[in-house]
């Protein structure tokens, strides 16, 4: 206690009373300095635009016409105005955004494994894959649209090289919106991929190979597990990038029927102004997504959460 | 591991070259290990020591030469054909992995039953006095207990060869003399075929039963500890080995003259040049330096001293000499910093070999390298 030095000990060192201990010393002790007000705005922001519409919302969803949980009956009823289904849009959304996810992760994985270390023309590749980032979500839809349509280059290009007889269905339904999620989704994958395989040292897989490792065997048995809690937080924001698609689900899907998505179903309902089935729409949303990204966690904490070197760099 | 000199294969390399583009790592390296040698290469940085390594356990390919083992030829066979134990600088260590795990990892690419595995890890374990921690993962442990882990995960498949990339570099000093005194006595009982590469002469000169020094890929001499430590081949190695002082100079019918600075010198036991540029070479501990002379003890050279250094049983000295040279000496009392005091060296500790191509510079580059951490 007495090694702590306010600024009024140095002019009077000798003096007991210059050791005391002011207020502004012990929030300093406990972590407490002038540098925390820059956390303020940050939490201004959050309470602002996200605590106060979160809970206004979840309170607007339980204002229904028919007491408390009305809102929530008749989204489970699929009672909704322009009604095709909302209990069975929570599955479509899940199996969007699984699917998107899980197509994302399987393929940034190889691609960002194949990156780590020194590759010829690493620049370019990168850039070719992380070109589609830039591109907005409506402007990918339009263009699939177009690309991939019956008429589309490539289904006429399809049809004349005669590797198929009949137009691929690939827009207004689940595959156009799974290949426009990928698209979209997969340069952020990859980006996140590359940090973790990148961050796994190099003479692990070569010990391996040493020990009599083949490399099937180095890539399942050293490398995999250790890519697994970065696969695991690549697929958690995939997953929630993936699970409010909106735009491409309306544009390059088809949203009256096989990609009703649950955020289309709450953008219906708050068009027609009845607000509080609008909001449980989006808390159910949320809920499914918390649920998911809840048991993904848990499972990960399962895993190998250590460090990706072995020993000192 | 279950005796003494039960292991162990004989190495033979053959004209082993590898270029990375248009640079040569390795030029012709040549050696032949008889089973159970334990071989040291022994160089400063970019030497080639590890191209030499990666070239022995696959994780180089090599440019050109051969490399047999048992007398089968496994210069192109991938790593884990290879049937070798490798020790990494990094411990590389699977961090997922348990100690016991790790050490059973070479076991179960290899098809051994669990009993057997299992029995084979608890004696490797007990070798390296691990035992206790064999539940534990390599993060919980300290970094001398993780090399060991590595120690025992490379000899626990008994491997005919075992290769050791300075393992004991990322350790502090007193644990680095711990475990190489344990790498030397698990050497002596498993009578592994090993070669280690070290930048550490101290290091070398203590493991191995054979050196091999190098320098820039190519090979500068091949001998025990004692030929390279008393008799080095030439002034990069005699600088790499100890010979902190280093003075160019003219040699002419036992005279070294080097300007200002003249030495008698014989008895040198290499084969000294006849005449034209050479280096004169001496070590430290063979330089005396003090204020009272005994006399007809060997040559005497002035020097002021710059800094006096305590160093247990007695003092590293550098001074200035003749000429402005700077000399590395030792002595048995204090010198105090811009005393006059006086160099003497027996002629029959002076090395002379005949000046490097490069001339100054390669002198300079010999005293840096001796100056490498031991």
């Amino acid at each position: 206690m007495r090694a702590a030095g306010p600024a009024g000990a140095t002019s009077d060192l000798d003096h007991p009373e210059a050791y005391r201990l002011t207020w502004r010393d012990r929030a300093r002790q406990r972590g407490l300095t002038p540098t925390l007000w820059l956390v303020a705005p940050g939490v201004v922001f959050m309470i602002v635009f996200f605590v106060y519409p979160l809970c206004y919302g979840v309170g607007l969803s339980l204002q229904g016409t028919g007491g408390w949980f009305s809102a929530y009956r008749d989204f489970f009823a699929n009672r909704l105005v322009n009604d095709h289904g909302s209990r069975e849009s929570i599955l479509i959304t899940l199996e969007l955004a699984l699917a998107a996810s899980i197509v994302n992760v399987a393929l940034a994985v190889p691609v960002a494994y194949r990156m780590r270390g020194t590759v010829r023309a690493k620049r370019t590749i990168m850039a070719v894959v992380l070109v589609p980032m830039t591109l907005g979500t409506v402007f990918v839809a339009s263009a699939m649209k177009e690309f991939l349509g019956p008429s589309g280059w490539l289904n006429r290009a399809l049809l004349h090289t005669g590797v198929v007889d009949q137009p691929l269905q690939l827009v207004g339904n689940f595959t156009g919106v799974l290949l426009s999620l990928v698209f979209t989704g997969l340069p952020f994958a990859f980006l996140l991929m590359v940090g973790y395989t990148s961050g796994i040292d190099p003479s692990l897989v070569q010990a391996a190979a040493v020990c009599g490792a083949r490399p099937a065997q180095r890539f399942w048995l050293v490398t995999f597990p250790l890519l697994l809690p970065g696969m695991t937080i690549t697929f958690c924001l995939s997953f929630v990038l993936a699970f409010g698609v909106f735009p491409s689900a309306t544009l390059v899907g088809n949203d009256a029927g096989p990609t009703r998505v649950l955020s289309k179903i709450a953008y219906t309902e708050y068009s027609y102004g009845r607000y509080p089935t609008a909001s449980a729409a989006a808390v159910v949303m949320a809920v499914v997504q918390l649920a998911v990204l809840g048991l993904v966690l848990w499972g990960r904490g399962l895993l190998h959460r250590g460090p990706t070197t072995g020993g000192k760099g | 591991m279950t005796g003494r000199g039960s292991g162990g294969g004989a190495l033979r390399i053959r004209a082993l070259r590898r270029e990375f583009g248009s640079f040569a790592a390795l030029e012709g390296l040549d050696l032949d290990v008889p089973a159970g040698e334990f071989v040291a290469l022994l160089g400063p940085s970019g030497c080639g020591k590890s191209t030499a390594l990666n070239l022995l356990a696959g994780l180089l390919e090599p440019t050109t030469g051969t490399v047999s083992l048992d007398g089968r030829r496994i210069d192109r066979l991938p790593p884990e054909k290879r049937g070798i134990g490798m020790v990494f600088q990094n411990y590389a260590l699977f961090p997922h992995l348990t100690v016991a795990d790790n050490v059973a990892f070479g076991l179960r690419m290899r098809g051994c039953p669990k009993p057997e595995r299992a029995e084979r890890v608890r004696r490797s374990l007990d070798l390296v006095r691990l035992r206790a921690q064999a539940d534990r993962y390599p993060r919980q442990l300290s970094g001398g207990q993780q090399q060991r882990v590595a120690i025992a995960r490379a000899v626990v498949v008994e491997p005919r060869l075992v290769l050791m990339d300075e393992p004991l570099s990322n350790l502090d000093a007193s644990l680095r003399l711990d475990l190489r005194t344990e790498i030397r006595a698990l050497h002596q009982q498993l009578g592994l075929t090993t070669i280690y590469v070290t930048h550490d002469q101290a290091e070398a000169l203590s493991l191995a039963d054979r050196l091999v020094v190098l320098r820039d890929g190519t090979v500068q001499q091949v001998g025990t500890p004692a030929e390279v430590y008393e008799r080095p081949a030439n002034a990069f190695v005699a600088g790499f080995v100890g010979y902190r002082n280093s003075v160019p100079g003219e040699l002419a019918a036992g005279v070294f003259d080097a300007g200002p600075l003249v030495l008698r010198v014989g008895g040198t036991g290499s084969t000294p040049p006849d005449g034209g540029r050479v280096v004169a070479m001496i070590r430290p501990e063979d330089l005396l330096i003090t204020r009272e002379p005994a006399t007809g003890a060997g040559n005497e050279v002035p020097v002021d001293v710059r800094v006096c250094e305590y160093q247990g049983r007695s003092f590293a000295v550098e001074g200035t000499g003749p000429g402005g040279r700077v000399l590395h000496g030792r002595s048995d009392q204090p010198v105090r910093p811009g005393e006059r005091a006086v160099a003497v060296v027996a002629p029959d500790r002076i090395r002379v070999f005949a000046a490097p191509e490069e001339g100054a510079r390669a002198g300079g580059a010999a005293l840096l390298a001796g100056r490498e951490p031991s």
